[in-house]
This record gives C-alpha cells, sequence and structure tokens, in this order.
C-alpha cells in the first residue's frame, strides 16, 4: 500500500485477507477514491455487517467503524444518517449479507432513496462459512450446498437495486480499477442511494471449488469475463451467458 | 421520578423543552409513552405497526413533526432496532415499540445492543401468544424472553407499569436507565394498561441523565469490573470501532482471547447485577402484619390491591408487594418478605413466569395463579384465590 493510502488505515492493523481476495484490492480501491475526492475520513461513517468483506472497513480503516449483524448493515446506517445527515455514510458488506439475509433493507434503502452509499463486494459465494451458494451464484455452479449444481438463476444485483429506485447504479469488477475507483468517486458525491456491484473474486473458497487455479489465475478468469456495457451490444444471449457485464445502469441523472 | 439517586446526582434538572407543559393530562397509556419519551429527549423513533403498540408510533410520528424529529417507519422490527442502534450511536436518544411478534424478530439485535452497550428503549406492549395469538388481548408472556431471549443472554432492565401516570414515568426513567448503564431497556407494557385513558399529570420539571462523554477514553472498558465506560458518538473524530464480535476496551475484535471474552462479560454481567439495588424499586401495601401477601406486575397488580382492600374490611391479613423493576429480579424484597408470612401468592397473565424467580428467593409456600384466556385477571378472582389460602 503506498504511503499516502496508510494514513487512512487504523495503526497496528494487519489485513486479514486471503493471497489474491478481490477484497483487499477493493480496500485500497475505496482508499483511494476517499483520497482523490479528499473527503476527510473523520467525517465518515462506515457500516458493513457479517462476512470477510464486513471487514473491509472493520477495523482496518482509521475512522467511525460500525460492525453490525449478519444482513442489517444497511439498517443500522439508515438510523445513523436519518439523525445525524452530515455523516458520510458508507456501507461495505458482502453480496450473501446484503442481497440474501439483508435483501429486504436492500431494496427499501433503495426505495426511500436515503443518501448512503452501498458497496457489495460480490465473491459469488459466502466466503466467510466455506464458499457455500449465494443468491449472486451462476447456474449450474457446484458449491457445497449445492453439490449437483446451483439450480437457481442468480440476481442481476443492478436490476433489482435500480427497479427499487436507486439514485446511481453500477457493476464494475476489482480488476477494472480505474472505471471501479471512478465510480465509487461518483457513488461517494451522489445525493440518494448509489450501489455498487463490485465484482471481488474469492480465489480461497470460489476459485477452489471452480478449480480457477492460483489466486492469480482466478483473477484472470474474472478479468476476462468482465465486458463494458457498451462492449455487450452486439453479443448474443449464449456469448453473454459466459460473460459479467459491467458499467453504469443508472447514472443519477449525469 | 427516578429510582436511582445517585444517577440523579448527576443529573440537571431541566425545563421541559418541547414536551407538553405542566397540567394534566387524559391520556391513552400507547400516549403516554410517546409523551414520556418526547419529554425524556427521544428524538429517534423507528417502527413497524402492530397491535396494541401502534398508537405509540402514531402519537410520536405527529408529535416528531412538531418539534422536528423524525420516526421512520422500516420494513420490519429487525430493521425498526437495528435502526434504533445505529442513530444512538449517531447520538440520539433512541426508543421502539413493539408487541410479542416484532420483539421475537429482535432478538439478535438486543444481543447486539447489549454487547456494544448502545442506550436504546424497547417498549413491548404484551398480548397474548404464542405466534399472533389473540392480536388485540392482554397478556404478560414476555417477560422471561425479555431477560432471556437473546442468545448468550446478559442482565438488561425491565420495568413494568400498572398505570397510565406510570408508563409515561416509566418511560423516562427507561431513557434514564440506558444512558446511564448503556443497555437496552424493556418497558414491559401490557394490552390493558396500553389501551386504558387514565389522567396523567406532567410536572413542572423531570430529571433526566444524558449518557456520559470523555474525549480519548476508552469507549468499552472501564477501570473497574462492573463500571460502564463514557460514550462517544460518530462523527466527533474518535474513530470508534463498534463491533458485536466480543472486543477490548477499544474495541479492537477479540476473537480467541479467553481472558477478553470473560472480562467483557463480567462486566456486561457486573455493571447491572453490582448496582441492582439502584434499580430496582416496588411498592409494598399492608405487608406489616400480612400472613398472605400477593407478589403482583403490571395490570393485575390493580386487582390484586382492590381484593386486598376488600379483604381487609373483613380483617383478613393480606398485603401485596408490586414489582415495578421486573429485571433485575427484587431478590433481597422477596426474600424479605418471603420470611415474614406464611404464604405468597403470584397471580401472572401467563403460564407462570415471574413465579420461578419467586420460589427461587423466597422461603415461605408460594402458589402461582395462571390466566391466560386473553382477560385480565378479576379483583373477585383474587379474591377468590386468597379465600381459599387463607
Ligand atoms: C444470523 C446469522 N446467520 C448466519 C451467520 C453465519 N455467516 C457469517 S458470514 C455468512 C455469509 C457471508 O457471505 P457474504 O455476505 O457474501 O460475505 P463474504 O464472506 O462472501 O465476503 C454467514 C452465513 C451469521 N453470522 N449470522
Ligand atoms: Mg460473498
Amino acid at each position: 500500500m503506498s504511503i499516502d493510502l496508510k494514513q487512512y488505515l487504523r495503526p497496528g492493523v494487519t489485513l486479514p485477507f486471503c493471497a489474491g481476495c478481490g477484497d483487499r484490492i477493493l480496500l485500497r480501491l475505496i482508499l483511494r477514491a476517499i483520497d482523490e475526492l479528499k473527503i476527510n475520513i473523520d467525517d465518515m461513517l462506515f457500516v458493513s455487517g457479517i462476512g470477510c468483506a464486513a471487514w473491509i472497513p472493520s477495523p482496518n480503516f482509521n475512522a467511525d467503524t460500525l460492525h453490525t449483524l449478519h444482513g442489517r448493515a444497511i439498517a443500522f446506517a439508515t438510523g445513523a444518517k436519518v439523525f445525524n445527515p452530515k455523516l458520510k455514510t458508507v456501507v461495505i458488506s458482502g453480496d450473501g449479507d446484503l442481497a440474501d439475509i439483508g435483501g429486504n433493507h436492500l431494496i427499501h434503502a433503495a426505495r426511500r432513496n436515503i443518501d448512503l452509499t452501498v458497496l457489495c463486494a460480490n465473491n459469488m459465494n459466502y466466503g466467510m462459512t466455506g464458499g457455500q451458494v449465494c443468491s449472486t451464484t451462476p447456474k449450474g455452479v457446484r458449491t457445497p450446498t449445492t453439490p449437483g449444481g446451483n439450480p437457481y438463476h442468480p440476481f442481476d444485483l443492478c436490476k433489482l437495486v435500480n427497479a427499487a429506485g436507486a439514485t446511481y447504479v453500477a457493476r464494475y469488477s476489482v480488476t477494472q480499477p480505474s472505471v471501479l475507483v471512478e465510480s465509487i468517486k461518483k457513488a461517494l458525491q451522489i445525493e440518494g442511494f448509489s450501489f455498487i456491484d463490485i465484482i471481488s473474486p474469492c480465489p480461497t473458497q470460489y476459485g477452489r471449488q471452480h478449480r480457477l487455479g492460483t489466486p492469480r489465475e482466478t483473477l484472470k478468469f474474472f478479468e476476462n469475463r468482465c465486458i463494458m456495457k457498451e462492449d455487450a451490444k452486439g453479443l448474443s444471449e449464449e456469448e453473454l451467458e459466459e460473460k459479467i457485464v459491467t458499467g453504469e445502469f443508472s447514472d443519477g441523472g449525469n | 421520578m427516578c429510582y436511582d439517586h445517585e444517577l440523579m446526582a448527576g443529573a440537571s434538572k431541566r425545563k421541559l423543552k418541547s414536551a407538553l407543559s405542566a397540567n394534566s393530562y387524559y391520556f391513552s397509556g400507547d400516549e403516554a409513552i410517546a409523551e414520556g419519551a418526547i419529554a425524556a429527549g427521544c428524538r429517534y423513533y423507528a417502527g413497524y405497526p402492530i397491535t396494541p403498540a401502534t398508537e405509540i408510533f402514531e402519537t410520536i410520528t405527529s408529535r416528531f413533526r412538531e418539534i422536528g424529529a423524525v420516526s421512520m417507519q422500516m420494513e420490519d422490527e429487525i430493521a425498526s432496532i437495528c435502526s434504533c442502534i445505529g442513530a444512538s450511536w449517531a447520538g440520539a436518544k433512541a426508543m421502539i415499540a413493539t408487541s410479542g411478534p416484532g420483539f421475537s424478530l429482535m432478538q439478535e439485535a438486543i444481543g447486539y445492543a447489549v454487547i456494544t452497550e448502545t442506550p436504546i428503549v424497547l417498549v413491548d406492549v404484551q398480548r397474548t401468544g404464542p405466534s399472533t395469538g389473540q392480536s388485540t388481548r392482554v397478556g404478560s408472556g414476555d417477560i422471561m424472553q425479555a431477560r432471556w431471549g437473546t442468545h448468550g443472554a446478559m442482565p438488561i432492565i425491565a420495568l413494568s407499569a400498572s398505570s397510565v401516570q406510570e408508563l409515561y414515568d416509566q418511560t423516562i426513567d427507561a431513557f434514564n436507565f440506558a444512558e446511564k448503564y448503556r443497555v437496552p431497556v424493556f418497558l414491559m407494557a401490557e394490552e390493558a394498561t396500553a389501551h386504558l385513558r387514565e389522567r396523567v399529570d406532567i410536572p413542572e420539571e423531570i430529571k433526566l441523565f444524558d449518557r456520559k462523554k470523555k474525549a480519548g477514553a476508552a469507549p468499552f472498558g472501564t477501570e473497574e469490573s462492573d463500571g460502564v465506560p463514557p460514550m462517544p458518538t460518530f462523527g466527533e473524530g474518535e474513530k470508534l470501532l463498534v463491533t458485536g464480535s466480543t472486543h477490548d476496551a477499544y474495541g479492537i475484535r477479540k476473537t480467541v482471547d479467553s481472558l477478553a471474552q470473560e472480562k467483557l462479560v463480567t462486566r456486561l454481567h457486573s455493571k447491572i447485577m453490582n448496582n441492582r439495588e439502584k434499580i430496582i424499586e416496588y411498592e409494598e401495601h399492608y405487608l406489616e402484619d400480612a400472613d398472605i401477601a400477593v407478589i403482583c406486575y403490571g395490570f393485575t397488580a390493580r386487582s390484586s390491591l382492590f381484593a386486598i382492600e376488600r379483604l381487609r374490611k373483613e380483617g383478613k391479613k393480606v398485603g401485596m408487594l408490586r414489582l415495578k423493576t421486573l429485571w433485575p429480579f427484587a431478590d433481597r424484597a422477596i426474600s424479605n418478605v418471603g420470611s415474614r408470612v406464611k404464604k405468597m401468592l403470584v397471580p401472572e397473565m401467563n403460564m407462570g413466569q415471574v413465579v420461578g424467580e419467586i420460589v427461587k428467593y423466597a422461603s415461605c409456600e408460594v402458589v402461582p395463579y395462571n390466566q391466560v384466556n386473553g382477560e385480565i385477571i378479576h379483583p373477585h378472582t383474587i379474591i377468590e384465590q386468597l379465600r381459599a389460602l387463607l
């Protein structure tokens, strides 16, 4: 980590993530966005649920952090933000946390369009508990709780949150660092509910279970799958099956 | 109004600001709770409508509009209590009211409030159960859930009122206790009192206690093994670490440290239990020469007092002790009365909850009376029960 990003880390912490974990990259990209916007981190509140991704801000960020219950981060954040609108409130949590157990809070917060930034670290599984299926796991994928392959279609979280009424909705991958940082900056600045579905590969669980190879190869696998939505236009449904379409899906009117 | 004299020594006498002027009012219990909350400084409320607590939500929402505070109708009770905890850390005195089904949904978050030492006030207007039960009818079946409902249960404070006036007073007490001890405080109301209309006298001045703050101090630990640390607020540059995992005095997670676990749990327990004499309040009637004592709480105490006064006119030596605090339990008072009387009668609108605590501490014979038909226990029923024991 560069010297200027270290200033945002709580003294004494060692980052807990596995080798090649997308969350480690994401942590750095979030701090880079904050640094580039020159936001005073003391004015910010970071709220997370339970799971690997929830550890991104807590205890690592040297700021106010509220590490809550599984699925409930957005509800906690809503109370803090509504009572003190001056708190720049950012929720950082996993896909299982935000979309499965906390899915109802997610769509209702988007509907209310309260000024929260929600960064969903999407590793397409429950990393912390051993790689079980998530509502974001692609159909057919084998996990410890779907040994015959996931029988269900995954959520398109951007479509979901967009339909629920969020102001800003985007999807980028940690393998697309510069566009992702720009997107986080936008999300932080926009008033209203902003949501980024961030593809954050999990080599330890998802990568190993799918024999994606080394952490580097796992990242490469996702890098190759992610395409910008502009490039997705000419592709057939079959071709798109294999792809993760990234970009802005609601740009907050900008 | 508040029981803890030491607590009040540190409190400021405040003019009622943006609350009702001193006067007599005619309120339902639910309205009185809403007014008590506003008088206590509650400025964040989150809820999800449920009978028989809905009127608290509606009243406080319209009153909040007048004073410029915010209430939120959340998507469920889980979101409601979680948002209250978030608001509390943002500096609010926050309240939530519900009934049995919602109280059940909140149990996980109650444990989070306990371990993070977050002051919140939770009103449970009890109705019959289990499950949906009879939603408009009275019961008292959540007393044990208040104490033991969340996993790894720790002491909390739970109050019980017998009149509309007392619902107003105890709501204020609940906020004072929550701020003083940094615990969730439960007001265990009952449908019968919540929907009753009675006179409420609102005094010129009330005593309020606000959470202690000390910049830079450890927010989750004290030198003493039963202390209450000061509580900072988000946005003050304290770089707070609030977590539901076991943590040290500064909030750093200690997930495999046996000593840290023991130290935290012991303090969470002791900060309430070692102060229980300052928290517990009860009321005695006609106990001086009584042979039989009725031990009661909530609405049932009204019927009990009526029954006792009737029997006293016949010269029967009966008395009663009314618990105004359910948790921590009034163990010493019960053991004291238990050594003076021959028998205790414990009428409850459940299948026997508080009676189990009484049996633990009373040396005399303890007789339960349980009524679970959704009706209040009538005075004549208590008279009958007492006659059988005389
Ligand atoms: C109420 C509750 N149920 C289950 C768990 C166990 N649990 C911890 S993390 C987790 C899943 C986390 O998945 P996700 O949010 O995607 O985070 P990741 O670890 O993948 O980053 C589960 C089920 C819990 N902590 N609380
Ligand atoms: Mg996940």
